[in-house]
This record gives C-alpha cells, sequence and structure tokens, in this order.
C-alpha cells in the first residue's frame, strides 16, 4: 500500500494541485507527473546537480526532497525561467559563450548560475566555479560556463 | 534508485513528533534537510517504515545569542548560518568552515542537527563543535537532556542519541575577543567529503584546542597535540598526532591520512584569524 498525499503548490507561476505517492521525490513529480521534463536526473543521491531547481527562492536538489515536502511552496523549473526575463538573459549568455554541449546539466547549471547572479556576486572566477561545484558537467569543462556567469554579471554592471 | 515504500507523516510540535518516534514497531526516522538520509533511501540502504518530518517545527529553527551563548535550533540549515551576523560574529570558525560543507545547493536544505545526528565521521560539524566545547542538547518521552560535544560522538554513525530522541539545540560559546581560529581540509573536489581536515581553537601560546575529521572513525580531538603546542609549538604539534587512530578509508589509506593531518595542523595554524 502506498500512501498518497494531496498538496498544493505554485509551479512557474502557476496554481497547481495534485494527488501524489508520499515516496516520490519533487523532480519525479515533475517530470512524470506533470510533464517538466526540463529538470533532469542523474545520479539520484545528490551529487550531479542535474535536477537543481528552484524553491522558494533557494536552489534545491529535486532528487533530495519528497513532493509532499513542496506542498505550499513555490517552484521554478528551467521552463519557467526560459520565459521570465531573467532567465532569457542568463540563457542568451549560455547561447553566446557556448556554456552547453549535450545539455543534460544545464537546467540544473542555469538554477544554481541564477542564484549566484541574482545574489549581488563578483564576476570572480573562483568564486563562480566554488559555486557550481555541485553540478557536473561532462562536456564544456566549466570554463564556458564560468565566461557566461561572467559576462552575465559584466552586462548588469554596465546597466 | 527509487526510495522504497514508507510512511510519511508531518507533525506540528515537538510533543506530536517525540509520540510518532516511540512507535519502534514502525520503525520510525526523523527526516531533517534530507541531504544524507534521502540518498541513503535512494541507495536503499535506508529503509525506515516512517519519516517523521521535522520540517514543521518552528520551534527547532533559529538561532539566538543569550549570556555568552549562541543557541542554534537543530532544523537551522547551513545556509542560514552562513548568511546570519550572529554567527559571523560569536562563531567566527563557521564561516571559514562552513563553506566546505557539501555545495551551496545542499547547504540550502542540509540542517546542523541532522549534522550532529548522523555523525558522519568526515563531516565538519562534529569536529568544529568538540574545538567550540559546544554543548548538543536533545529530548525524548523522558525528558531533555545535554551532553558535551565531546561526549556525545562515539564512533562510526554512532551517538550518544538514544532511540526516540531528537536533537533539539546546538549551544555555542560566543568567542572571547582573545580566541583566533583555524580551518583546513584536503577534498578531491570543493564540496567533497575530506579526506583529512582540522579545525583550531587558540586561546594564546599556552592553550588551544585542535579537531580533526575525515580521519578516523568519528570526529576526534588531538589533545596531546594540544599539550604539544604550548610546549613546542606548531612543530611539536605536528609531531604529535602519531597516537591518533587514523583509519584508511576509499580515498585514502591511514598513513596518507596521518601524513594529510599534519599539514593540515600546518595550514590551520598558518591562517588562523
Ligand atoms: C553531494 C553531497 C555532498 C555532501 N558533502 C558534505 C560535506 O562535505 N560535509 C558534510 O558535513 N556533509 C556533507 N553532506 C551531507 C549534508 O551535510 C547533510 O545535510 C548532513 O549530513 C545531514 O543533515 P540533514 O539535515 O540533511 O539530515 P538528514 O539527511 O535529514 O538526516 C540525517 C540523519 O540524522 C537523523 N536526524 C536528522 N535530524 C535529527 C534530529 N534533529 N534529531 C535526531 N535525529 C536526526 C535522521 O534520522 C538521519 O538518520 C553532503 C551531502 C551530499 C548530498
Ligand atoms: S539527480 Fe539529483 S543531484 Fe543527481
Ligand atoms: S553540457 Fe553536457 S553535461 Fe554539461
Amino acid at each position: 500500500m502506498t500512501q498518497t498525499q494531496t498538496i498544493s503548490l505554485t509551479i512557474n507561476g502557476e496554481a497547481v494541485t495534485a494527488t501524489v505517492p508520499v515516496r516520490s521525490n519533487l523532480v519525479d513529480f515533475l517530470r512524470n507527473d506533470l510533464g517538466l521534463t526540463g529538470s533532469h536526473v542523474g545520479c539520484e543521491h545528490g551529487v550531479c546537480g542535474a535536477c537543481t531547481l528552484e524553491v522558494d527562492g533557494a536552489m534545491i536538489r529535486g532528487c533530495l526532497m519528497l513532493a509532499v515536502q513542496a506542498d505550499g511552496a513555490t517552484v521554478t523549473t528551467v521552463e519557467g525561467l526560459a520565459d521570465s526575463p531573467r532567465g532569457q538573459a542568463l540563457r542568451d549568455a549560455f547561447h553566446r559563450r557556448n556554456a552547453l554541449q549535450c545539455g543534460y546539466c544545464t537546467p540544473g547549471m542555469l538554477a544554481s548560475a541564477l542564484e549566484y547572479v541574482e545574489a549581488g556576486r563578483p564576476a570572480d572566477r573562483a568564486a563562480i566555479r566554488e559555486h557550481i561545484s555541485g553540478n557536473y558537467c561532462r562536456c564544456t569543462g566549466y570554463q564556458a560556463v564560468v565566461d557566461a556567469i561572467c559576462d552575465l554579471i559584466g552586462q548588469g554592471a554596465k546597466a | 534508485m527509487k526510495a522504497p515504500d514508507f510512511v510519511y507523516v508531518r507533525p506540528g510540535s515537538i510533543a506530536e513528533a517525540l509520540a510518532l518516534l516511540a512507535d519502534t514497531d514502525a520503525d520510525a526516522t526523523p527526516l531533517a534537510g534530507g541531504q544524507s538520509l534521502m540518498p541513503m533511501m535512494n541507495f536503499r540502504v535506508a529503509a525506515p517504515g516512517k519519516l517523521v518530518d521535522l520540517n514543521g517545527l518552528a520551534e527547532l529553527r533559529g538561532l539566538r545569542v543569550e549570556n555568552g551563548m549562541v543557541r542554534i535550533g537543530a532544523m537551522t540549515r547551513y545556509a542560514e548560518l552562513l548568511a546570519s551576523d550572529d554567527i559571523r560574529e560569536n562563531i567566527p570558525l563557521f564561516g571559514l568552515a562552513l563553506p566546505h560543507v557539501a555545495h551551496a545547493a545542499i547547504r540550502n536544505r542540509g540542517t546542523i542537527g541532522g549534522s550532529v545526528a548522523l555523525a558522519d565521521p568526515a563531516a565538519e560539524i562534529p569536529a568544529l563543535l568538540l574545538v567550540l566545547e559546544a554543548e548538543i542538547h536533545m529530548q525524548g518521552l523522558a525528558g531533555t537532556r545535554a551532553i558535551a560535544a565531546e561526549d556525545f560522538f562515539l564512533g562510526l554513525y554512532e551517538t550518544a542519541l538514544q532511540e526516540g530522541e531528537i536533537v533539539t539545540e546546538i549551544v555555542v560559546p560566543a568567542r572571547k575577543t582573545t580566541e583566533q581560529f583555524g580551518f583546513y581540509e584536503f577534498a578531491r573536489r570543493h564540496g567533497d567529503y575530506a579526506m583529512a581536515g582540522v579545525a583550531l581553537k587558540v586561546g594564546g601560546p599556552d592553550h588551544c584546542r585542535i579537531g580533526f575529521f575525515g580521519v578516523a572513525d568519528r570526529a576526534i580531538r588531538a589533545t596531546r597535540a594540544e599539550v604539544a603546542y604550548r610546549d613546542g609549538g606548531v612543530p611539536a604539534a605536528m609531531a604529535a598526532l602519531d597516537d591518533l587512530p587514523f583509519d584508511g578509508d576509499l580515498n585514502a589509506a591511514a598513513k596518507t591520512k596521518r601524513h594529510l593531518a599534519g599539514i593540515a595542523l600546518k595550514r590551520a595554524f598558518e591562517g588562523i584569524s
């Protein structure tokens, strides 16, 4: 017997009510029940960062939070970012700087990058590397990702 | 993998949580930040029958400074500690060490109480609490009690916490103006569990406390090195580590850990502030 629970939350600006098995983690709920397959699943134990998304303004691991724990929360996935002005600038910077190849890490990388940029932190390569140290990328070697984040911060500084 | 099935409950008070945890037939387990328990469940090395989610307990959140003590609720997250001015002023060692605990996304969920209850031998928090002479407060149906960190960490994932008890509060003496702190760790990648690490509190030329992590089956104080420091400074302390119960792991053999511990100690002393 699997226990289920009804939850209500805001996902990418839309109110959602759903009944979920309590053992379902947040990223599986988003992908399998809601079809929001932008968030990826790699390791399911918090190491790779592919499932990183934003809950109540802070980035978290979607594989280490239960869907029932997101009851009442505000969740933003890469789909929500794509449509927002804050996400648009970030996406453009990643595009411009070639900060992705296969794209598997990208949704989580964008969430991490955004937290850094929006905290008003400087275009300091070492600090950026430290901040994204929890996001594995097997393609870019990170250099281009750091370039993109610096680019975005530089633009903010000019504006 | 996915976690095995379980029953989920989110109590609204400590009393309710303790009543739920007392049901030993259900194999009830507290869920804090989930940053260790969820991976263990997804790996299926842990399969609790009932998860008692402590995230609804406002009583366990936040911190305050009172009579020279910093009282930190068990459910306070690493990110909250790092952002706190009270912590910056009163526990500067946290500011040096916490950026090395996992990664930003994990620090947004992981809690100080979870790290204390888990007692991972490579975790930073237990060693910091040893050095800071902190006290761990616990509560069970039988009542509340407090134990010095030194008597709390007993072995590999083993603590003085009894079945049905929860960690409620961590109480840390606020820094004295004469005290300085040091921290250094070796990790393969920033945010990974340490291969060897050390935390220091230096009260003057004749007094320091040294706590290692990632070198033995638990966080451990190097009392002989503390005495050696008083008599012969840092080189003497570095030479007085041989009696520690160094344990090898996947990362490094015991002999390598011994070597890294000495270098970490030297660098921590060099960086004291
Ligand atoms: C990729 C990755 C890297 C990491 N790197 C590090 C690192 O470098 N250093 C480090 O220290 N940690 C690291 N961690 C672990 C992280 O710090 C955890 O958050 C922490 O160890 C446990 O805290 P939690 O709140 O998540 O507890 P949970 O995972 O929820 O619980 C851990 C255990 O403690 C018990 N428990 C929790 N709270 C209480 C309580 N109040 N009373 C009684 N029992 C309780 C639970 O039942 C469970 O058995 C890492 C984790 C991941 C996923
Ligand atoms: S799938 Fe969540 S961190 Fe890898
Ligand atoms: S772009 Fe392929 S893993 Fe990062």
